[in-house]
Formats: C-alpha cells, sequence, structure tokens
C-alpha cells in the first residue's frame, strides 16, 4: 500500500494544475494517468488558444502541455504515475489502480477527480460503418500520429470543437464538404467559424446527418433540414459524396469514480450533463474529494487549469497545513475564473452553476 | 447574418475603420473580432498601447488608429486569426493586407494566387508581396498581397495555385 496526502486522478490541464498548486504549499501528491504521457486533450491541439494571456492564451495547445508536463515531472513532492488506470475510490480513502499488470492502492487524505469528459455519439443510419469517427479520434490520428481519417469529410456540429478540427483536417490537406448542426446558430466562437468559412466551407444550420452510405466503409452521407421543432422536413435530403463522416456533438464528464465514490450527483445540461455537485472551492459532496476540469462541467483548458489550482490549493487548505498566502492565492484563482466567465460565451456555464448551487 | 454564417458584414468591417484622414497615412489594424469571448493576446501583443487596456478579458478588441503604427505583431499573436493590417497608401488602385496563415504550401514573394473571399470564393487575382515565416511568428506566418481596392473588404485568404511541396 502506497501512501499520499494527496492522490490527483488525470494528468490533463486540471489534473497537472492541481498537482502542482498542492506541491506548492509542501503536499506529497500522486498523480495517477492512464495513459504513458501526460496532457489529456492539450496533446492533440495544434491551435493557439484563447483566454488570458496570462494562462497560455496564445500559445498552441501542445506547447501549454509540455510547459506544465515539465513542472510536474520535476517537482519532487510529485509522484508521477504514468500508465496508472484509477479504477475505485473506498469510504476508508483507499483508491485503487491499475499499473502495467499490476493492482495497486494508494491510500490517500485527500483526493482530486480531473479525469476529463467522454465524446457523445448520435444515432443514425450507418454510424457503425469505419469511417464514422469522434473528432477526439480524428484528432488523435491527424496530430498524434500523422495518420488522414480519409480524403473528404462531413463534420456534424458546429460548436469550437466542430470548427477547430475542420481546420486542422484543412490544414493536413483533406477536404471538408460542410459542417451541420442541428441549432440555428454556431456555436463555437465566430472567429473559428469566419476562418473555416474563407476557406470555402459551409456551415449548414438547422441540418443533421440522416445516415452514412456504403457497406463496409462509409461511401457517401445523407443529410437533411430541420424545422423548428428538430424534426425532419420530408424532401430535403441530400446526398453527400464524402468518405469520413466526423462527430463533434458535445462531451460529457467522466464521472463514474465520483458516483463509485458516493459524491452526489446532478443532472445539468448546460455544464454537460450528470455532473458533481461542488462548491466555488472545487469540493464536492464527500469534503474529502475535490473535482476539476471536465470531470466538474464541460468547459475549456483555461478554466481546467484554474479549476485545478483551485481544487488542489483547498485540497491543501483543507489538510491544515500552515502555508502563507495560500488563502489568498485560492481567492485571486476563484476571481480570475469569474472574470473568464463573465462575457456572453460564459453566459451559460454561469447559469449551470446556479443551477447547482440552488 | 454574422452568428449564422460566421461571415463580418460590409458593415461591421466599415464600422471598424479608421478616419478617413487616417486611412491615407499608412497601414493600420482592423480586428475582425465581433463576439465577447475570453481572449486577449491582441491586447497584450500590442507595444503601442493602441489597444485599450481594460481588466474585462471578455471585452471586444478597440483599436486606437492614432497609435497604431500598423507593424502586424498582433496578427500572428490572435488565435482566432482575426487581426489584419491594411496598408491603402500601397498603390493608387491597390491595397497591401497582411494577412495570417496556417497553410501550406507557403506562397512565394512575386507569386500570383487567388485571392478568396470571405466564404473562400476566388474573387480576383492576387500578388504576393511578403511572406514572413520567422521562428517568434511560431507557424502563425504572415502573407501580404496586394489587393485591388475595390476587393478591400472581400478578400481575407488566398489560394496558393502549386500543389504541395512549393
Ligand atoms: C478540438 C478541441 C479544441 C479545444 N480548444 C480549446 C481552446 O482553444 N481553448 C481552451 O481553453 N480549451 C480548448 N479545448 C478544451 C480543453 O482541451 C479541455 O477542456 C481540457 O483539456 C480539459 O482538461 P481536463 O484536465 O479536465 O481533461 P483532459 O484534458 O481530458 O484530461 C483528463 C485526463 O485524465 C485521464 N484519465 C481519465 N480517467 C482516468 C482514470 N480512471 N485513471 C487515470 N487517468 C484517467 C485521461 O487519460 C486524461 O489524460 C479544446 C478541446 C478539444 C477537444
Ligand atoms: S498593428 Fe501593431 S500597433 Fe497596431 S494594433 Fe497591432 S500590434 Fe498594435
Ligand atoms: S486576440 Fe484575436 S480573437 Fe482574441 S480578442 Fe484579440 S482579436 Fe479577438
Amino acid at each position: 500500500m502506497l501512501f499520499s496526502d494527496l492522490v490527483v486522478i488525470g494528468g490533463g490541464p486540471a489534473g497537472m494544475s492541481a498537482a502542482l498548486a498542492a506541491a506548492g504549499h509542501g503536499i506529497k501528491v500522486t498523480l495517477l494517468e492512464r495513459m504513458e504521457s501526460l496532457g489529456g486533450q492539450l496533446v492533440k491541439q495544434t491551435h493557439r488558444f484563447f483566454g488570458s494571456e496570462s494562462e497560455y492564451a496564445g500559445t498552441r495547445g501542445i506547447r501549454i502541455a509540455d510547459i506544465l508536463r515539465e513542472k510536474v515531472e520535476s517537482n519532487r513532492l510529485i509522484d508521477c504515475r504514468r500508465g496508472s488506470t484509477a479504477l475505485g475510490i473506498y469510504e476508508d480513502g483507499v483508491v485503487t489502480f491499475e499499473e502495467g499488470t499490476q493492482y495497486k492502492k494508494v491510500n490517500m487524505d485527500r483526493l482530486v477527480v480531473a479525469t476529463g469528459a467522454s465524446e457523445k455519439m448520435l444515432v443514425f443510419e450507418g454510424n457503425d460503418l469505419p469511417g464514422v469517427y469522434g473528432a477526439g479520434a480524428v484528432q488523435t490520428l491527424m496530430n498524434l500520429y500523422g495518420v488522414l481519417p480519409g480524403r473528404k469529410v462531413l463534420m456534424v456540429g458546429a460548436g469550437n470543437i466542430g470548427l477547430i478540427v475542420t481546420y486542422q483536417l484543412l490544414q493536413a490537406g483533406v477536404r471538408v464538404a460542410a459542417i451541420v448542426d442541428a441549432a440555428d446558430h454556431i456555436g463555437g466562437y465566430l472567429v473559428h467559424a469566419s476562418k473555416v468559412r474563407r476557406c470555402g466551407v459551409p456551415v449548414l444550420l438547422g441540418t443533421t446527418i440522416r445516415a452514412a452510405l456504403g457497406t463496409t466503409e462509409v461511401e457517401g452521407a445523407v443529410i437533411q433540414k430541420l424545422d423548428s421543432h428538430f424534426h425532419p422536413i420530408p424532401g430535403t435530403e441530400q446526398r453527400l459524396d464524402v468518405d469520413t463522416v466526423c462527430l463533434s456533438v458535445g462531451l460529457s464528464p467522466l464521472t463514474e469514480l465520483l458516483r463509485l465514490a458516493g459524491c452526489k450527483m446532478r443532472y445539468i445540461p448546460a455544464l454537460g450533463g450528470f455532473v458533481p455537485v461542488h462548491n466555488s472551492y472545487m469540493q464536492t459532496s464527500r469534503s474529502d474529494i475535490f473535482v476539476a476540469g471536465d470531470a466538474s462541467c464541460v468547459e475549456e483548458a483555461s478554466s481546467a487549469m484554474m479549476e485545478g489550482a483551485i481544487a488542489g490549493l483547498s485540497a491543501a487548505i483543507s489538510l491544515h497545513v500552515p502555508s502563507a498566502g495560500i488563502l489568498e492565492q485560492r481567492e485571486r484563482r476563484i476571481r480570475e475564473l469569474a472574470a473568464l466567465r463573465a462575457g456572453d460565451v460564459g453566459a451559460k456555464i454561469r447559469n449551470g452553476l446556479a443551477v447547482m448551487a440552488d | 447574418m454574422f452568428t449564422q454564417d460566421g461571415i463580418v458584414t460590409k458593415e461591421m468591417f466599415e464600422s471598424s475603420l479608421p478616419s478617413p484622414q487616417r486611412r491615407r497615412k499608412g497601414p493600420y489594424a482592423v480586428m475582425e473580432c465581433y463576439q465577447k469571448i475570453p481572449c486577449n493576446p491582441c491586447r497584450t501583443s500590442c507595444k503601442f498601447g493602441a489597444l485599450q487596456a481594460t481588466d474585462d478579458l471578455n471585452a471586444l478588441p478597440v483599436r486606437d488608429a492614432e497609435k497604431c503604427t500598423g507593424c502586424g505583431a498582433c496578427v500572428s499573436a490572435c488565435p482566432g486569426l482575426a487581426c489584419f493590417i491594411i496598408d491603402e497608401t500601397y498603390s493608387e488602385w491597390e491595397a497591401a493586407i497582411r494577412i495570417p496563415y496556417e497553410m501550406l504550401p507557403l506562397p512565394k514573394e512575386g507569386e500570383k494566387v487567388d485571392g478568396l473571399n470571405r466564404a473562400g470564393v476566388p474573387v480576383a487575382e492576387v500578388r504576393v508581396l511578403k511572406v514572413q515565416a520567422g521562428k517568434i511568428l511560431d507557424k502563425t506566418n504572415v502573407v501580404t498581397i496586394a489587393v485591388p481596392k475595390k476587393y478591400l473588404y472581400d478578400i481575407r485568404n488566398i489560394a496558393v495555385r502549386r500543389k504541395e511541396h512549393g
């Protein structure tokens, strides 16, 4: 059995920030990451990030991953365990995990869960054909392994991920026939939309995918217009000549472990679905468990890093470690997070959090 | 509409142009960024104080054309690729426009390329005046093109006519 003041599950931007914040106040941390390298979603993001310059905005996602990884790996207080998948959380403070072929246990006083989110699927005919991918898989193929997913793609979903992955496909020389989205407006940032529009990609709103065609692989797709109640309008089917369908229809927080631990959950669509109820200190209904990043609410890397820092600091504070300036530091992070969400695009998250606080 | 097709309208563009006197003086930046998003690299990259400092990360960028030198630092810093530099003094009938360009192959100086409008449709042949691809630009290269003045609003992208490996 291992012992640790703080266990952090997930080595994405949220988990790494949590580990660094706590270690910064002398806390010994065990960081569990199921992949062989740290970085989470960031390692696939070749585009420049938004957010505040002080939170690495304008820097490419992959670079941000490098910066955080170097800090985590060189910190002696952080026991960084890659290739380690957390399996269970028990009432007595034991976290079990699989490391390689071994089953291990770590005893913790505090826990931060920063497991990120998983992609949503969409129901349509032929969605099981090879050639239908989630946006995450397309990014992994292209940006991690340098493999093109296809030659001509239909993108489903005009949120930020759909727009960004479309742009990355274009950069890789892949053609994108269209982006379709059931909504009546573009969900992602309009600067991203302008960027793909001026490369000639049409954005078809009030439109969905009805079918992926083909017998052994995608050989085409059928799209159809929707009325204002999201019902398909007969006679508006259109066949597109594509060999790949890429889905980017949203993410849901990965929260099985939190559920298992008995943390109170609530269904809040604005935050991505079932989310662990938590306060502004990122503390869940179990006082020894904190949450951060997409696992707490699907948002973005800048907020994930801030939430991670808040969760790490809160864990340290609750361990009663006297450390100068720690409360002020946490207040500052909380203020920064509120500033990030203060604009138009933050309204959805603000509303979701207000529902949670009810 | 902008929120439906992501295309900045002519009215929006014209409302962000500097005064006619300033336009006759030389290069200036335009920020084609009209939605409040949490973002500020344009502001922090400007060394001339041309972009109003504010505590509100979500504030729209407002460029003070009197302070803007048209240096172009904001062009490669902007993650939205929404900053452009326009120089209407380039010639009598052409303006020089500096655009962020993250595609390959890169055009060559002097090469003729298709000038694409905001929907990606070629509208005129344009000449490449300059290509900046230094390390500090971190792969957001900056291409300067000579654009017939009547397309000042329209042209925001280029298509290189050669195939890859240029
Ligand atoms: C295409 C795309 C573009 C984006 N663009 C931007 C942008 O411009 N700006 C921005 O701010 N954000 C952007 N984001 C969002 C950002 O990447 C995510 O919000 C952010 O990565 C969330 O961080 P996280 O640490 O919560 O989760 P993740 O990055 O998903 O990390 C979670 C980690 O936990 C690990 N894990 C999960 N379960 C376990 C387990 N049981 N045991 C051990 N480890 C586990 C995973 O392997 C992963 O490494 C984008 C996302 C995508 C997909
Ligand atoms: S062009 Fe230069 S001076 Fe003008 S706004 Fe951009 S960075 Fe500032
Ligand atoms: S950096 Fe670009 S996207 Fe960000 S606020 Fe400035 S102009 Fe808009």
